[in-house]
């Protein structure tokens, strides 16, 4: 895949095309989050904030951001 | 002044576990927070695509945690496996900057019961993991064993459904614990309704009472929130003390030694 050539992940469900490769931190940077902010899986399995700058993304990744909330 | 809990080496001066959603605002729960001596309260990770705040919740948890010494224990609340709860802990760990969890897994939509099996599995793998895991479960004996032998801190037993508000649905069950886990640190979470609820667990020598909706969903909740911390001491202090056994027959209290208006032959 040549850096021009967009793909399509699966952001929380939806689906999200990119125009160019991304790692996971441009995706969540992208989406608004500061990284420390939240915490990313891709396809079930978590991915360390400290991984995200390598992570690259490959077509049909499946990526889940989590934030914190309140709970029980 | 209650006895410490020690868990993983921690001193809690506080058997008051508290949980920190549905309140009606920010202020609300700091206020509840502070009027609880909570030191362990409870938080949650959810999904979420869009940036957008939290309406300042987590926020005031924090500030909350600061000021009054406590510290946060995330939850794995909404997993359905034992694979799903341990990719959120990891994930909570992160987020949270804490190796405790709060370890749930859920096995029926309706009763919100955990799922023993993946329950065990979850556990075991989080404790190999490096984690802290305190596991919502059932009062099943067996089930309990399992978790202490994988390696859990701690217990923490269902009283009745989560919210559900109706206190300990079966007392029995969580006296057998008691009795036949004597070493284990015990907590009632879930399904407490009333400070006389977690009185009644504290007598039983639970270690300690987690709960939410009922401060949460009070119609005062800093108030019930003192309640609440005021019912866990007394409960304490009374298992401390030793509650009286109790008789199927009477047993008259003054000593007036017979007939009073009869005098003996």
């Amino acid at each position: 895949m040549t850096g021009a050539e967009a793909i399509t992940v699966i952001v929380d469900g939806r689906p999200r095309t990119l125009d160019r490769a991304h790692t996971l931190a441009d995706l969540v940077s992208q989406l608004g989050h500061a990284q420390a902010d939240v915490a990313t899986s891709v396809n079930g399995s978590f991915v360390a904030r400290a991984s995200r700058g390598t992570h690259s993304l490959a077509p049909g990744d499946s990526v889940l951001i989590f934030k914190p909330i309140v709970g029980g | 002044m209650m006895d410490e809990l020690v868990i993983d080496g921690v001193r809690l001066e506080s058997r008051f576990f508290l949980g920190t959603a549905g309140y009606p605002s920010p202020a609300h729960l700091r206020d509840a927070i502070a009027a609880s001596g909570a030191k362990l309260i409870t938080v949650g990770l959810k999904r979420t695509l869009s940036a957008a705040g939290d309406n300042g919740f987590i926020g005031i948890i924090r500030e909350a945690v600061q000021a009054h010494g406590a510290r946060l224990l995330p939850n794995t609340a909404g997993c359905r496996s034992a694979r799903e709860a341990v990719q959120l802990a990891h994930m909570a760990r992160e987020l949270y900057e804490t190796h405790w969890v709060k370890l749930e897994v859920v096995g029926d939509e309706h009763t919100l019961q955990p799922d023993p099996f993946e329950l065990v599995q979850a556990a075991a793998q989080l404790v190999r993991d490096g984690f802290t895991v305190l596991p919502y479960c059932t009062d099943d004996l067996v089930t309990c064993r399992k978790l202490l032998d994988a390696g859990c801190a701690v217990l923490m037993p269902w009283g009745a459904p989560i919210g559900s508000g109706q206190g300990l649905l079966n007392p029995f069950a969580l006296r057998t614990l008691r009795e036949r886990l004597p070493d284990a640190t015990l907590v009632v979470d879930a399904g407490i309704g009333a400070p006389s609820h977690a009185a009644e667990a504290m007598e039983l020598g639970y270690d300690a009472v987690l709960l939410n909706s009922a401060v949460a969903h009070a119609r005062d909740p800093v108030a019930m929130a003192r309640a609440f911390k005021l019912s866990i001491e007394a409960g304490r202090e009374a298992w401390r003390a030793g509650v009286m056994p109790r008789q199927d027959f009477a047993v008259p209290s003054t000593p007036v030694g017979g007939h009073a208006f009869v005098l003996d032959a």
